[in-house]
């Protein structure tokens, strides 16, 4: 499976939860943003992914398969 | 072969439906069938900024329409350096709306919306009178709506959320409009240039042309017509050549990038061309920056005006730009903190992709255009020195001129 993060922008405020439970794959820009590295996730890590998705507390991050028009 | 602005000359306003017809003759209406195939032979590209191919994205809608599409041709220009969207519609209205009426019978839509810019007066009182000229032919098929001010308002989610909601803020995609758009229907969002294009595509040209918007250190600012293969120095002698010396050019307006003069002067504009050397058309903005201004203010100017217009949804946008608009008003007044140019170095790297539409890349694209041409303004600034003829503080800016 090629899964990857996405955030919804609008919705994130910043909590910065995301990038402690996975900093291998998100880092945290000066206002505490998260910035996601780009490409899927390492199945190795797809249960830490998880974990952030559902910590982050205003539902902005989400796995999904990504796709373009 | 016809064009975008061939016929009667700008100056005596808008193009009647019964002049329109007996240039272009009657709508050929059953090109719509294959007009899709022929815009993607055309390589006709969006002429909204993005640079999008238009066949494609018309396939892409008809693919999902099921004769319930809409099409929403996108007249908000709210774009401060361009004039061309709504010189087109108030000069060539029936052009615009044969290009939407054919991309609507294309892809199989029942619903087309003109989305004007609201201080596009001239060109909305155009519209909706071409429109009332066509009431017959067009059975309530289309409307005006007016396009509430500001730079964000034009972005294809925030056009679709204002007219389903009263909200001029773009929304998360997905879904995108070609996926979920107005009434939650499959949309065509297209600038109102690029219809008129696919109008004349329709019978049979090349869409070999574009239209421009020139301003800055050029004799005849102004809309004009341009040959895509002609050079920059071919189209700033069309417009009377350079009023002074010229070091840079800002291609595409506020979404696209500075060039250096030297990289340009002698290479056609056609996207292609421009592609090949990391630049963009966009949306046909080309406003010259004087030998003697200086691009770190004028970028300034640019990125306060950009930071101005966030939408403020987006923590990246909102924070990101503000801070980069702080970090440029010092860098222009030669009072930088020590880490200034460091800091909108990084930042300008940093933003791209984190909002929810394209407003932060469009602004920190423009930002690393400047600090790649105006390298050596930027070092000065940041030791508090400008290089550039007198003093910051008593002269005009030059997108001051440009503008005026
Ligand atoms: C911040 C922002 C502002 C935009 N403003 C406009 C606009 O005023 N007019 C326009 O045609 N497209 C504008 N666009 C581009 C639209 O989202 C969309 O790509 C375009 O209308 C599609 O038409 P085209 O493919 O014919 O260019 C804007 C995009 C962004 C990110
Ligand atoms: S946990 Fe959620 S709200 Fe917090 S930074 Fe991450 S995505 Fe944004
Ligand atoms: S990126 Fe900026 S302009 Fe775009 S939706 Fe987010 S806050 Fe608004």
């Amino acid at each position: 499976m090629r899964e990857q993060l996405v955030v919804d922008r609008i919705r994130c405020d910043g909590h910065g939860l995301c990038a402690e439970l996975l900093p291998e794959v998100i880092a945290l820009d000066d206002w505490g943003y998260p910035i996601i590295k780009s490409g899927s996730i390492a199945p190795a890590l797809l249960e830490h992914a998880r974990q952030a998705v559902d910590a982050c507390p205003v539902l902005a991050l989400k796995l999904a398969l990504v796709t373009a028009m | 072969m016809a064009r975008l602005l061939s016929g009667p000359p700008l100056t005596a306003g808008a193009e009647s439906y019964g002049a329109h017809q007996q240039r272009f003759g009657a709508l050929p209406a059953a090109a719509a069938r294959s007009l899709i195939g022929r815009l993607e032979a055309s390589h006709l590209i969006g002429r909204g900024g993005a640079g999008f191919p238009v066949g494609r994205k018309w396939r892409a809608v008809a693919d999902r329409a099921n004769g319930k599409a809409v099409v929403l041709a996108n007249g908000a220009e709210g774009e401060p350096l361009s004039l061309k969207d709504r010189t087109v519609m108030a000069a060539r209205p029936h052009l615009v709306i044969d290009g939407a009426v054919l991309a609507a019978d294309a892809v199989g839509a029942d619903d087309i919306i003109f989305y004007v810019g609201a201080e596009h007066r001239a060109a909305e009182a155009a519209m909706r009178y071409a429109l009332a000229e066509r009431a017959a032919d067009l059975r309530g098929r289309a409307r005006v709506v007016q396009a509430p001010r500001g730079y964000v308002a034009g972005e294809e989610s925030a056009a679709v959320h204002f007219i389903n909601a009263g909200d001029p803020r773009p929304t998360t995609t997905p879904p995108r409009p070609f996926e979920r758009g107005v009434g939650g229907r499959p949309t065509l969002v297209q600038n109102v240039e690029s219809l008129a294009a696919a109008a004349l595509v329709a019978r049979g040209d090349d869409a070999g042309t574009s239209l421009i918007t020139l301003s800055g250190a050029v004799r005849r600012a102004g809309v004009r017509e341009i040959a895509l293969d002609a050079t920059l120095a071919e189209v700033a002698a069309s417009a009377g050549g350079l009023a002074r010396p010229v070091q840079a050019v800002l291609l595409g307006g506020y979404f696209g990038g500075w060039v250096d003069i030297t990289d340009l002067w002698a290479r056609p504009l056609a996207p292609a061309s421009l592609r090949a050397r990391g630049h963009a058309f966009g949306c046909g903005v080309l406003s010259f920056l004087a030998e003697d201004s200086c691009g770190v203010e004028a970028t300034a100017r640019i990125m306060g005006y950009l930071a101005s217009q966030s939408a403020r949804q987006c923590g990246p946008c909102l924070f990101g730009l503000g801070a980069i608009d702080a970090a440029c008003r010092r860098l222009a007044a030669r009072s930088a903190q020590p880490d200034d140019l460091k800091r909108i170095t990084r930042w300008g790297g940093e933003l791209a992709g984190r909002g929810a539409c394209k407003h932060p890349d469009g602004a920190t694209g423009l930002l690393r255009s400047a600090l790649g041409v105006f390298a050596d303004d930027y070092a000065a600034h940041q030791r508090g020195r400008c290089v550039r003829g007198a003093p910051a503080a008593g002269r005009p800016g030059a997108l001051a001129q440009a503008v005026a």
